[in-house]
């Protein structure tokens, strides 16, 4: 399995970047490589074939991490890795904390990139769910123009966003929960997959945010791998704020998900047996989030 | 299409050959360099005997094209051992504790197990299985690899206590 022939470039700025992928004719493929985890195995299974590979791993501008006071704001080429290792990630997205090390194996981590895993809209991703969910939002460039597209509004189905030929991404901004006073902050992540590290059968993240009272004033609820994109449940959590979460409640607000979710079947797991496990690892990555905020001391 | 002139720094030696593009990095050190210790097993990301260390961290050569390891440097198995010849530690313990049969997915285990050792003196059983997930082993059983790392991980610092 050899990737067909193509033509490599490695530009040094976006604008070089961008100057490729305006001047892209009809015949021509053009590509951006990032982390190549996903796109070079296509290209062994000439599932992918571009004529023309921009490599943007030398982009000094889209590597890097900024924790700012509101937000974290990560160059589209950061590795997964890089990010896993950043100083202050737990405190700040401690939901990105807890999935990251969920995603692939290290030696893909170290190569595969926050940006690229999102431009590849796998539903069943850790990284693309989380963004999802903490209202991230992404930034695209092409030639004289960029834009802010949020992650809610990037996905269209399996592998597909709404990121066009002429663009690159840029950077994902994530905002943080800094939590009202005396509240508590708690995440919880649970996935299903044959092999530790491998493509998630289907996924569950969870974050909360309980007041001095115990009573859940924010959440963030959502799957993966149960639809065409992943999904986030505003139904269960709306059921959940205004209460104190309760084994009982959280059964209560699980009991929506079947209506919302689509799963298909596939070569690892039937769509009847998503449907099962869905609820069930959200009730997961809802415990074990309100059981981490209940451990923390107050903000 | 063109081939592109690349230097890449493998095991210490800078190496100067001609790729094409398409031309995987794994592809480059087994064919081009002929160090055919690193194995090629999957071709696309699945099963980790194309592990090498990239600039220090451990990485799938066959999910990355050799241009773009220009002016990079590179670790493979054959890097490993001392300039005497002598076995590391950690090749040294897989040899112990029978860690390898038919030896095919060595080369990827031992440079998962160094990769792990040169940041976490002490693993535990747990840090040990999640450093290796990513390589697959169909004949010996992982066990004796977990314990060729654990042996490995005491003669290290069994050493580092007598230096
Ligand atoms: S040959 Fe590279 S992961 Fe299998
Ligand atoms: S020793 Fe044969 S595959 Fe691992």
């Amino acid at each position: 399995m050899k990737s067909a022939e193509f033509e490599y470039f490695r530009p040094s700025s976006v604008d070089e970047v961008c100057t490729y992928l305006a001047n892209g004719d009809s015949d021509a493929e053009w590509k951006v490589l990032a982390g190549g985890q996903t796109l070079v195995p296509l290209m062994a299974m000439r599932l992918a074939r571009p004529t023309h590979l921009i490599d943007i791993n030398r982009i000094d501008a889209l590597h890097g991490v900024e924790i700012a006071a509101d937000r974290v704001v990560i160059g589209a080429a950061t590795r997964q890795r890089v990010l896993e290792r950043t100083p202050g990630l737990a405190d700040a997205l401690p939901l990105f904390a807890k999935a990251l090390p969920h995603v692939g194996h290290f030696q893909t981590r170290n190569r595969g990139t926050i940006g690229g895993s999102i431009a590849h809209a796998d539903s069943s991703a850790e990284i693309p769910l989380v963004a999802l969910l903490l209202d991230g939002a992404v930034t695209l460039h092409r030639k004289g123009a960029s834009r802010i597209v949020p992650i809610r509004d990037l996905f269209l189905g399996p592998m597909e966003t709404v990121i066009e030929p002429e663009e690159i991404m840029v950077s994902v901004e994530v905002p943080i929960w800094r939590g009202a006073a005396g509240s508590k902050i708690g995440v919880g992540f649970h996935e299903m997959a044959p092999r530790k590290g491998d493509f998630a059968i289907a996924s569950a993240a969870a974050q909360i945010e309980l007041d001095a009272n115990g009573v859940c004033i924010r959440a963030a609820i959502g799957v993966g791998g149960c639809g065409p994109t992943p999904l986030r449940l505003h139904d269960a959590e709306a059921l959940l704020i205004g209460q104190t979460p309760t084994d009982a409640n959280i059964t209560t607000a699980i009991q929506t998900i079947d209506a919302k979710i689509d799963p298909d079947s596939t070569l690892q797991a039937s769509a009847d047996y998503r449907r099962r496990v869905c609820p069930e690892l959200t009730r997961r990555a809802i415990t074990d989030a309100v059981t981490d905020a209940q451990s923390k001391s107050p903000s | 299409m063109s081939t592109m002139n690349i230097t890449i720094t493998v095991n210490g030696r800078d190496r100067r050959a001609d790729a094409a593009p398409r031309m995987t990095l794994i592809d480059f050190l087994r064919d081009e360099l002929r160090l055919t210790g690193s194995h090629i097993g999957c071709e696309h990301g699945v099963c980790g005997a194309c592990t090498v260390l990239l600039d220090g961290d451990p990485i799938r050569a066959c999910l990355m094209f050799a241009v773009q390891a220009d002016g990079l440097s590179v670790t493979t198995v054959e890097g490993l051992e001392d300039e005497t010849g002598a076995l590391s530690a950690v090749q040294d313990a897989f040899w112990e504790t029978h860690a390898l049969q038919c030896g095919y997915c060595t080369p990827g285990m031992l440079m998962a197990a160094q990769a792990l050792l040169h940041e976490n003196d002490d693993p535990s059983d747990a840090e040990i299985r999640e450093a290796i997930s990513g390589n697959l082993c169909r004949c010996t059983g992982y066990q004796q690899i977990v314990d060729a790392i654990k042996l490995a991980a005491k003669t290290l610092s069994t050493e580092r206590a007598n230096a």
